[in-house]
């Protein structure tokens, strides 16, 4: 559909704003801890810098970040990470998603609940990111071939 | 808040919401719906929940908009009736 676009000013726009949205999209991700953000708002602001690429330079250009062949792949990773974490709490006697349970001994039970949501956390971003790109990539019939 | 202000934002909310069902320029409309997304999340910060506001933000004015504009280069451009 969108070839390489011919203004000058659309690319460049789309070249500078892209890398400053996902450092927001970073950004958020850590600081959903202390405050209003976390791992969904991440991901889908992650997920507007390769889409802003994906508008603005074209697809075939934008593949260097996440190519199209391995969206589904790495949104399927994330899901795996988020339940895998709460099945892995399962398995040492907790209830779903009770991290005070997750199998690593040098940590005490509250440190260990800090870094177990940041590991879930992880999981979303990689998640909602991927999959919102793979949704753009299926509308535009961007296939696994990774033609335009 | 001033009541004011919320005021404001819920005329800009509903004029923008009846404009956008009123115009025929389809990717006007995905603008303009836009426009009513953002001042949801915009209602939404101002009553305390920041956390629902800047989804909304984030995804309705942001990543919707781009599927609604592709989903229309996908169809043709003015609609018919």
């Amino acid at each position: 559909m969108i070839s390489q676009t011919q203004s000058p000013i659309i690319e460049i726009a789309a070249r500078g704003l892209a890398p400053v949205i996902q450092l927001l999209g970073i950004y958020v991700f850590f600081h959903g801890h202390y405050g209003p953000g976390g791992g969904f708002q991440g991901g889908v602001l992650l997920a507007a810098g390769v889409l802003l690429l994906r508008l603005g330079i074209g697809a075939s250009h934008s593949q260097a970040q996440v190519t199209s062949k391995s969206t589904v792949a790495l949104c399927a990773l994330g899901a795996f990470i988020f339940a895998g974490t709460g099945l892995v709490a399962i398995l040492w006697g907790g209830d779903f998603m009770d991290y005070a349970y997750l199998p690593v001994q040098w940590l005490e039970a509250a440190d260990l609940r800090y870094y177990g949501i940041l590991f879930v956390e992880i999981g979303i971003t990689i998640a909602v990111m991927t999959g919102l790109i793979a949704i753009y990539d299926d509308l535009l019939g961007i296939g696994n071939a990774g033609n335009n | 808040m001033p009541w004011e202000i919320e005021f404001l934002l819920f005329i800009i909310l509903i004029v923008s919401a009846v404009i956008s069902l009123i115009l025929k320029n389809l990717l006007a409309a995905v603008v303009t719906l836009t426009i009513y997304s953002f001042t949801v999340a915009l209602i939404m910060i101002s009553l305390g929940a920041v956390d629902v506001g800047f989804t909304e933000a984030v995804v309705g004015a942001g990543v919707v908009g781009i599927f609604f504009v592709v989903a229309i280069f996908k169809t043709t451009r003015k609609s018919y009736d």
